[in-house]
């Protein structure tokens, strides 16, 4: 069958859909420099973020590894990066460029602001225009890299929106495509499913050391997730329990076995269903799959989370009547008709099908086309 | 409902106190009906079986929580009264 994909095929071998150029602040010092590049050269997008200073150990490689991730994704087509200090830059220009990705740092002391807005502004000024060279070629659906994570569901998500999404990751995975699920606190009650599912015993051994770390650092912490997880957005959903909510999640992974245990924002080596440790929350875990390279995002919602990612389309759908009609600027595909069963999962997941077909092919998500750029970082502990 | 034995299903629309309900098994596509003893809202929960309190619920086949109390056929399930066994 003849693709009808569209793409952009990087140095890296990867497949964007999308051809941003990003000005990257490798710390919140330098969020102002990176904002005043793009005022001069608006089709430069500067992804503004709170962290980078006195980090250390595993929070400091997190941060490198998210930050340099996120400019080596194949949606980004070049990269200024802008940091206080020469050193820590040239880190972040480092890991960017050793993935092909076109890339220049700049360091603000010994120049101030305006200086490194200058010289910054013409570098991107000309990744702009090169940009827009950049053809789009015929892909297929096995080039992509797909990411998955619901959020405030309800227990329409369980029945509706999830098992759509799960038509689509399976056909993904049948295709050669590699997906990332996560939301490590989130299988709680179902653990023992992913376990099950998972490809060999050194896979299920890492998967199940991964879920039993998290319930330790829980437990270390003598912390009580009721009230957090389910949240109270969930808990208006009508979702009662951790597990409950658990067994809705793991709908949408389908039915594909587990090949990989990824650390946060690692890119993944093997093609097929991957299961990486991030946090259940929205903004946090999108920007950990986009840095791991993920290209485009499926988002099933209940009550109506709105998240969208700087470089990673985030497609949404529900299947909560009440959020469809109520929410329908963000809401890219409405599946309530499960519910009212007017057609079947297998139906349900052709249309999402199609809806990931467009937005590959360039139409911008409702996210995308009302600004939502949500660029978080993971934080693992204090800094020094 | 997702499976059969499940021991709560989703209301898929609001459902009023004292109306009849049927649920559907996604699994098998067969049907069971109940009176709700109470208003049960969109997307929240109505009990199928009677449980005791401490017993199992379940729903997708499996266990998602313990009845903190006695739950009639037809109630409104929910967390004031069923809680996580996990935390």
């Amino acid at each position: 069958m003849p693709s009808e994909l569209t793409g952009f095929r990087r140095a890296s071998g990867r497949v964007g859909i999308r051809n941003y150029v990003v000005i990257i602040p490798v710390d919140d010092i330098s969020n102002a420099a990176a904002e005043g590049v793009a005022r001069l050269v608006p089709e430069a997008l500067a992804i503004p973020h709170p962290y980078g200073r006195l980090q250390f150990g595993e929070d400091l490689e997190l941060h490198f590894r998210t930050l340099i991730g996120t400019g080596a994704n194949p949606n980004v087509a070049a990269a200024v990066v802008i940091g206080i200090e020469p050193n820590w830059t040239e880190r972040v220009v480092e890991g960017i460029r050793a993935q092909g990705t076109p890339v220049e740092g700049f360091s603000i002391e010994r120049s101030g602001d305006l200086k490194t807005i200058q010289l910054a502004a013409r570098t991107a000024q000309r990744f702009v225009q090169d940009a827009g060279e950049i053809p789009r070629e015929p892909i297929e659906l096995g080039d992509i890299m797909l990411s998955i994570k619901c959020g405030e569901s309800d227990t329409t998500t369980g029945l509706a929106s999830c098992p759509t999404v799960a038509q689509v990751v399976d056909r993904v995975v049948d295709a050669g495509g590699t997906v990332l699920f996560g939301e490590t606190s989130e299988l709680t009650g179902g653990e023992h499913l992913i376990a099950a599912r998972c490809v060999d015993d050194d896979v299920r051994r890492r998967f199940q050391q991964t879920y039993d770390d998290y319930i330790r650092m829980i437990d270390e912490q003598d912390a009580d997730l009721m009230g957090s997880q389910p949240t109270q957005g969930n808990i208006r959903g009508g979702l009662s329990t951790i597990e409950e909510k658990a067994l809705g999640n793991i709908e949408k992974t389908g039915t594909k076995p587990v090949v990989d245990v990824l650390e946060p924002a690692v890119a993944p080596k093997r093609a097929g269903l991957n299961f990486m440790d991030t946090s259940s929350a929205a903004a946090e875990c999108v920007t950990l799959m986009a840095a791991a390279g993920a290209v485009i995002h499926l988002f099933p919602t209940g009550q109506g989370n709105i998240v969208g990612n700087p470089i990673e389309p985030v497609v949404k759908l529900t299947g909560n009547p009440l959020t469809a009609r109520t929410m329908v600027e963000h809401i890219d595909l409405d599946v309530s008709g499960l519910l009212r069963r007017e057609y079947d999962v297998t139906e349900a997941g052709q249309k999402l099908q199609t809806v990931v077909d467009r937005t590959i092919r360039g139409r911008r998500t409702c996210a995308e086309a009302l600004g939502h750029r949500e660029f978080v970082l993971t934080k693992l502990y204090r800094s020094a | 409902m997702h499976n059969e034995g499940d021991d709560v299903g989703v209301a898929t629309e609001d459902i009023d106190a004292g109306e009849e309900v049927v649920g559907i098994f996604m699994d098998t596509g067969g049907s069971v009906s109940v009176t709700a003893q109470g208003a049960v809202p969109l997307s929240h929960k109505i009990a199928v079986h009677a449980l005791r309190k401490g017993d199992d619920v379940t729903e997708y086949g499996i266990r998602i929580g313990l009845a903190t109390e006695d739950i009639t056929v037809g109630s409104y399930v929910h967390t004031h009264n069923i809680r996580s066994a996990r935390w």
